[in-house]
C-alpha cells in the first residue's frame, strides 16, 4: 500500500465528506463529521470568545469606564471566560480533533459507540442553545461562578448552570467513549506501546473528564436548586458554606486544566518527530507523564483556594502537592526539545505552531511556581499574574496546540492544502500580538493589579495599553488564519494522502478519508516513529 | 441514517466495550452521588444536633417500605436476566415488568412522602437537613425514572424477539444500571432515616 | 528595598516575600535560558539542509540516565521552592504578639471600620508605624478580598465567618487596599486606605485629641465636605458627573426634581439630601439599586451638613 496509490482515492466523490444536505450532518454517526461539527461549533465560540476579549481591551485603554458600564464590562469578562472554557478549550481539541483522529489512529472504522457520539454532539449543541438563551439576562458572576454571588445576583445563573451542566454530560460521554474505544478497538498489533502520543493524551484527558465532571455537574444542579427552590448549601445565612461551592468548583476545574493542555500536549509530541524527521525522544516517559499529570491533577484543587481562609495544614499539603505536577510536566518539555536534537528540521507551520507551543508554555509553566509557592501565591492570587500565567498555559500552550493540529491535519481533514506563506504571517502576527498581549500582565499583575477590574488606577496605565495593542495585533493574525482557512477550503491545491510523510496510521487513509476510514483493518508491526534510519 | 460502521465488530467486542462502557458510565455515577454525599459528610459533622433532630419528621416506615421494594426490584430484574441466559428470552417481559411495576411503587410512596413533607411545611429551603434530603432523593428519584425508561426499552426488544441467549447485551447492562440505582438507595436510607 | 519588578515592600515581612519571588524568579530564570536556549540553538542548528539528509537522522529513542536526571533535578528543585515559600508563609502565619486588632468588614461596595474602642470608619484604616495589626476580617453580603499589594498580604472576607490577616508597617503613608474578589459592579472602585501614622500621631489620634478629620474643621464647609466624600467611599458608587457608577452622579442632583421607584417624585433639597445620607432606603430613585448602607453613625451631623454643601456645587 504505497503513498501514491492511496492518494488517487481522494476526491473521488467517496471521501466521508461526499454526501449532501443537512441531514447527511445531522444524523450523521461518522466519527469524521461528528468531529468536523464540533470543529465548526467550537471554532464559531473561539471567535465570539475573542470578541468580548476584545472589548474587555478595548475598555482597560483608559483607567476610569470610558466606553461600557462597569455591568457590561463584567458582563463581557464573564461571557469570554464561559465560552472560552466551556465551548471553545474543553471541547475544541477532545471533541473535535479527538473524534476525527482516535479511531483513524487506532486503525479502527468508528468510535465504540457511533450512536452514543452523535447524542454527545446534540447534547453539546443543546447546551450551548441554552447558554445563548441565557443572555437574555447575561451572567455577570465571572467563570466561577462563585457564591454567594452567584446565588445573589440578577443574571440568568440557573439557566447558564443548566447549560453547562449539559456541556458537561457531553464531555462525560466522549470521554467514555473514548476510553472504550482506545481499550477495545486497536487494530491488530496495535499494542499501548505502538499507540501514537495523541493516543495516549486523549486517554488521560478522557479519564479527567469522566471522573472529574459528574462533580461540577452536581454542583451546578445544586447551584440551580439554590436559586430555584431556596435550598441553602452555599448560603451562609442558611447555615451553607460558600467555600464548598468552592471546593466541589476547583475538584472539577482544575483537573480540567488538564483535559484542555493534555490534548494540545498529545498533538505536539505527533508534530515534533515529524518535522525533525527523528524518533520522538523518551516515548514512555511521555506516555506515562500524562497518566501522572492526570492523576497528580486530582489532589492539587486546593491551590485556588489559599487565601479562602482554609486551614494552613491543608494549605501546606495542597501546595506540596501542587509542586509534583511540574515534574512530569517538565518532563515533556524536555523530551520535545531532545528530539529536535540532530533532527532535520522544517519549519512548515504546523512545526512553527509546535515550536511556539514549547516555548510559550515554558513560559507558563516557569511562572506556575510563583503561584504554587504559599509565600508568593498570597500576594499574587487574584491579581493579573493570575491572568497571565493562565492565558500563557492555555492560550500560549492548548491553543497553539490546536492551531498545530488544525494545520497539520487540514490536508487529512479537507483533502485540501493550505497556503503556507499566509499561514506563516498569520503566525508571526499571533506570535507577537500573544506576546505584547499576556507578557505585560506579568508585570501589572506584579505590581498589584487586581483581576476583573473595570476600572483601575492609573499607575497600571501603560502595561494595559499595550496589552491592548497586542490584543488588536493578535486578533489580526487570528483573522488572517480563518481566512487562511476558508481560501485553503474553496481553493486550496489538492492534497495528497500523506503531505509531511508522517507514520500515524491517519495518513494511511485517503486525504480526505473514506466514510469507513481503511480498505481493509490495517496490521500494526511497528510504533509510528521509525523516522531517521542511522544508529545512534 | 446509515449503520454505524463500528456495529460492524464481532459480537464479543460488541459486549466488551458496552460491558466497559457501562462501568465506566457508573463510575461517573458514583462521583455524582459522591458530590452530594460530600455535602452530607461536611453538614452533617457541622450540624449533628440539627440531623439529629429533623430526621425524626421522615417518615421511616414509608422509607423501610420502598427499601424492600427496591430489593425485589433489583430481585426481579436478575431474574429477567437469568432468563434470558437460559434461553427464556419471552420470560424476560414479565420479570422487567414487575421490575418497572414496582419502581412505580417506589416513585408513588416518595410522592406521598413529598406531599406529607410539604403539607408539614418542609420545603426544600427549610434547613440543610431538608436541602439534602430532597436533593439527594430528588436526584435518586430521576435514577429511578430514567431506569424505568430504560427497562421498558428492553421489554420492546424482547417483545421483538432481539434477545437470545446469544445476545442479552442490553438486558444485562440496564441491569447492571438498575442494581446501581438501587445500591444508591441502600445508602440513602439509613443515612437519611436511621441517624438516631 | 525596592526591586525592579514589584514595588517598595512596605514592611519587613513583605521584603521576605519578596525573598522568596526573587529565588523563584533565578531558578525561573535559569531554566528559562537552559530550555528556550536550547529549543532555538537545536531549531536553528539542526534546521534541514538537504533533503537527502532527511533519513540520515540519528534513530535516537531515549537515554535513561538523561531522563534520570531530569525527572530527578526538577524534584528537587521544586520541592525547595516549596519549603522555602512555606517556610516563609508558616513564620509569617501567626501575628507577632501585641497586634492592635482591627474588624474590617466588607459589604457591597465599601469596607467597614471598626476600632476595637468601639470608634468606627469607612474606607479608611489608621494604624500605627512599627507596630503589629491583625485585620479581622467578614463580610456581610458576599465574598470579598482584602489585598494590601505593598505589603504582599491578601486574604478573603467571607459572609458568616472570620478569617484574619497582619501586617506591621514599617514605613508612615498611605497604602491601597483592594477588593480581590469579584463582587460585582462596584468591585473595581472598592479601594480603601490603610494610612500608617507615626507612634505618638497615632496615640494622639485613638485617644481623640486630634478628630480623625485631621483639622478638617478649619476648612470651609464646601472644602471640608469635598474631603468627606473622598474618604468615605461615596465615590467608589457615584461620579460626580460624566459616566454613572451605582448610584445616580452628584452634578446637578440639588434642586432638581427626582423622580422615585414608587412612582412619585421629590425636590432635592437639603433635607432630601440629609435623609438619603443617613437613610439611603426610604427614598429611592428610579432606576438605581436599593444598595446604599447608612451613614448614620459613620458621619457626624455636622460632618453631614458640610456634605450637603458639597453635594450643592460638586465640580
Amino acid at each position: 500500500m504505497s503513498a501514491g496509490e492511496e492518494s488517487g482515492i481522494a476526491g473521488n466523490g467517496r471521501g466521508y465528506l461526499s454526501e449532501r444536505g443537512w441531514r447527511s450532518w445531522a444524523f450523521t454517526l461518522d466519527h469524521k463529521r461528528i468531529g468536523a461539527m464540533y470543529l465548526w461549533s467550537t471554532i464559531v465560540f473561539f471567535l465570539l470568545g475573542g470578541v468580548f476579549a476584545l472589548l474587555l481591551r478595548l475598555e482597560l485603554l483608559s483607567p476610569q469606564a470610558k466606553y461600557f458600564s462597569n455591568h457590561a464590562y463584567n458582563v463581557f469578562f464573564t461571557l469570554h471566560g464561559a465560552m472560552m472554557i466551556f465551548l471553545f478549550v474543553i471541547p475544541a481539541i477532545p471533541s473535535g480533533l479527538g473524534n476525527f483522529l482516535i479511531p483513524l489512529h487506532l486503525g479502527a472504522k468508528d468510535v465504540a459507540f457511533p450512536r452514543l457520539n452523535l447524542a454527545s454532539y446534540w447534547i453539546f449543541a443543546a447546551g450551548f442553545l441554552v447558554i445563548i438563551g441565557s443572555l437574555v439576562a447575561p451572567m455577570d458572576t465571572g467563570w466561577t461562578f462563585y457564591t454567594p454571588y452567584s446565588a445573589k445576583t440578577g443574571a440568568a445563573v440557573a439557566t447558564l448552570s443548566l447549560g453547562v451542566f449539559l456541556i458537561g454530560m457531553s464531555s462525560i460521554l466522549t470521554g467514555l467513549n473514548f476510553i472504550v474505544t482506545i481499550h477495545k478497538l486497536r487494530a491488530p498489533g496495535m499494542t499501548w506501546h505502538r499507540l501514537p502520543l495523541f493516543i495516549w493524551s486523549m486517554y488521560a484527558t478522557s479519564i479527567i473528564q469522566v471522573v472529574a465532571t459528574p462533580v461540577v455537574g452536581v454542583t451546578f444542579l445544586l447551584l440551580a436548586a439554590e436559586r430555584l427552590l431556596g435550598v441553602g448549601f452555599f448560603d451562609p445565612s442558611k447555615g451553607g458554606d460558600p467555600v464548598l461551592f468552592q471546593h466541589f468548583f476547583w475538584f472539577y476545574s482544575h483537573p480540567v486544566v488538564y483535559v484542555m493542555i493534555l490534548p494540545a500536549m498529545g498533538i505536539v509530541s505527533e508534530v515534533i518527530p515529524v518535522f525533525s524527521r527523528k524518533p520522538i525522544f523518551g516515548y514512555n516517559a511521555i506516555a506515562y507523564s500524562s497518566l501522572a499529570i492526570a492523576f497528580i491533577g486530582f489532589l492539587v484543587w486546593g491551590h485556588h483556594m489559599f487565601t479562602s481562609g482554609m486551614s494552613p495544614l491543608a494549605n501546606t499539603i495542597f501546595s506540596f502537592l501542587t509542586f509534583f505536577v511540574a515534574v512530569p510536566t517538565a518532563v515533556k518539555v524536555f523530551n520535545w526539545i531532545a528530539t529536535l536534537y540532530r533532527g532535520s528540521i522544517t519549519f512548515e507551520s504546523p512545526m512553527l505552531y509546535a515550536l511556539t507551543f514549547i516555548f510559550l508554555f515554558i513560559i507558563g509553566g516557569l511562572t506556575g511556581p510563583f503561584l504554587g509557592a504559599l509565600a508568593t501565591n498570597v500576594q499574587l492570587h487574584d491579581t493579573y499574574f493570575v491572568v497571565a500565567h493562565f492565558h500563557y498555559t492555555m492560550m500560549g500552550g492548548t491553543v497553539m496546540g490546536f492551531f498545530a493540529g488544525l494545520h497539520y491535519w487540514f490536508p487529512k481533514m479537507t483533502g485540501r492544502m493550505l497556503n503556507e506563506k499566509v499561514a506563516r504571517v498569520a503566525w508571526a502576527l499571533v506570535f507577537l500580538g500573544f506576546n505584547l498581549t499576556f507578557f505585560t500582565m506579568f508585570i501589572a499583575g506584579t505590581r498589584g493589579m487586581p483581576r476583573r477590574y473595570a476600572e483601575y488606577i492609573p499607575k497600571f496605565h501603560t502595561e494595559n495599553v499595550i496589552s491592548t495593542v497586542g490584543s488588536a495585533i493578535l486578533a489580526l493574525g487570528i483573522l488572517v488564519m480563518m481566512w487562511n482557512f476558508v481560501q485553503g477550503l474553496r481553493k486550496g491545491a489538492q492534497a495528497p494522502s500523506d503531505p509531511w510523510r508522517s507514520l500515524t496510521l491517519e495518513w494511511r487513509a485517503a486525504s480526505p478519508p473514506e466514510t469507513e476510514n481503511f480498505h481493509e483493518i490495517p496490521q500494526v508491526a511497528d510504533w509510528p516513529y521509525g523516522y531517521g534510519t542511522r544508529k545512534a | 441514517m446509515s449503520e454505524p460502521a463500528a456495529e460492524h465488530h464481532d459480537p464479543v467486542v460488541a459486549f466488551e466495550s458496552a460491558k466497559l462502557g457501562l462501568w465506566t458510565f457508573l463510575a461517573t455515577e458514583v462521583l455524582l452521588f459522591g458530590a452530594l454525599f460530600t455535602a452530607y459528610i461536611v453538614f452533617r459533622l457541622k450540624y449533628p444536633d440539627l440531623f439529629h433532630a429533623e430526621h425524626g419528621k421522615l417518615n421511616r416506615v414509608l422509607g423501610a417500605v420502598n427499601t424492600v421494594v427496591l430489593i425485589t426490584s433489583s430481585l426481579t430484574v436478575a431474574l429477567g436476566i437469568d432468563a434470558v441466559k437460559k434461553g427464556k428470552a419471552r420470560l424476560l417481559p414479565r420479570y422487567f415488568g414487575a421490575t418497572i411495576l414496582l419502581a412505580g411503587v417506589f416513585l408513588c410512596v416518595k410522592y406521598v412522602e413529598y406531599t406529607e413533607k410539604f403539607h408539614h411545611g418542609l420545603f426544600p429551603s427549610t434547613n440543610i437537613f431538608f436541602s439534602l434530603y430532597y436533593m439527594m432523593t430528588g436526584i435518586h428519584g430521576i435514577h429511578v425514572l430514567i431506569g424505568m425508561g430504560v427497562l421498558s426499552y428492553v421489554v420492546v426488544l424482547a417483545r421483538r424477539g432481539r434477545l437470545s441467549e446469544t445476545y442479552y447485551t442490553p438486558a444485562e447492562m440496564s441491569g447492571l444500571y438498575w442494581h446501581f440505582v438501587d445500591l444508591v438507595w441502600i445508602y440513602l436510607f439509613p443515612l437519611l432515616y436511621l441517624i438516631g | 528595598m525596592d526591586n525592579v519588578l514589584a514595588f517598595g515592600a512596605a514592611s519587613a515581612e513583605a521584603g521576605r516575600i519578596d525573598a522568596v519571588f526573587l529565588f523563584i524568579t533565578v531558578i525561573g530564570g535559569f531554566f528559562f535560558l537552559l530550555t528556550q536556549g536550547l529549543l532555538i540553538y537545536f531549531a536553528v542548528r539542526y534546521r534541514r539542509r538537504s533533503p537527502e539528509r532527511d533519513n540520515e537522522t540519528p534513530g535516537i529513542t531515549g537515554n535513561h540516565l538523561l531522563e534520570f536526571f531530569w525527572i530527578l533535578i526538577p524534584t528537587l528543585v521544586v520541592v525547595a521552592i516549596f519549603y522555602y515559600g512555606w517556610r516563609v508563609y508558616d513564620d509569617l502565619r501567626e501575628p507577632r504578639p501585641g497586634a492592635t486588632e482591627v474588624y474590617v468588614t466588607g459589604r457591597q461596595w465599601m469596607w467597614e471600620v471598626k476600632y476595637p474602642d468601639g470608634r468606627t470608619a469607612l474606607n479608611e484604616i489608621r494604624v500605627p508605624q512599627g507596630k503589629p495589626v491583625k485585620f479581622i476580617l467578614t463580610a456581610t453580603d458576599v465574598i470579598h478580598g482584602f489585598y494590601l499589594p505593598d505589603f504582599r498580604v491578601k486574604m478573603d472576607a467571607i459572609p458568616g465567618r472570620l478569617t484574619s490577616l497582619w501586617v506591621q508597617p514599617d514605613r508612615t503613608g498611605e497604602y491601597t487596599i483592594y477588593c480581590t474578589v469579584y463582587c460585582g459592579d462596584g468591585h473595581s472602585n472598592m479601594n480603601a486606605r490603610l494610612i500608617v501614622m507615626p507612634p505618638e500621631q497615632y496615640v494622639a489620634w485613638a485617644a481623640g485629641k486630634e478628630e480623625r478629620g485631621e483639622g478638617e474643621e478649619q476648612l470651609s464647609l464646601h472644602e471640608r465636605g469635598e474631603r468627606i466624600v473622598g474618604r468615605t467611599g461615596c465615590l467608589n458608587c457615584h461620579a460626580v458627573s460624566g459616566k454613572e457608577k451605582i448610584g445616580p452622579n452628584f452634578h446637578g442632583v440639588y434642586g432638581s426634581t427626582v423622580p422615585l421607584s414608587d412612582g412619585t417624585s421629590v425636590k432635592a433639597d437639603e433635607e432630601y439630601l440629609r435623609e438619603s445620607i443617613v437613610d439611603p432606603g426610604a427614598k429611592v430613585v428610579k432606576g438605581y439599586p436599593n444598595v446604599m448602607p447608612t451613614y448614620k453613625t459613620t458621619l457626624k451631623p455636622d460632618e453631614v451638613q458640610a456634605v450637603i454643601e458639597f453635594l450643592k456645587k460638586p465640580d
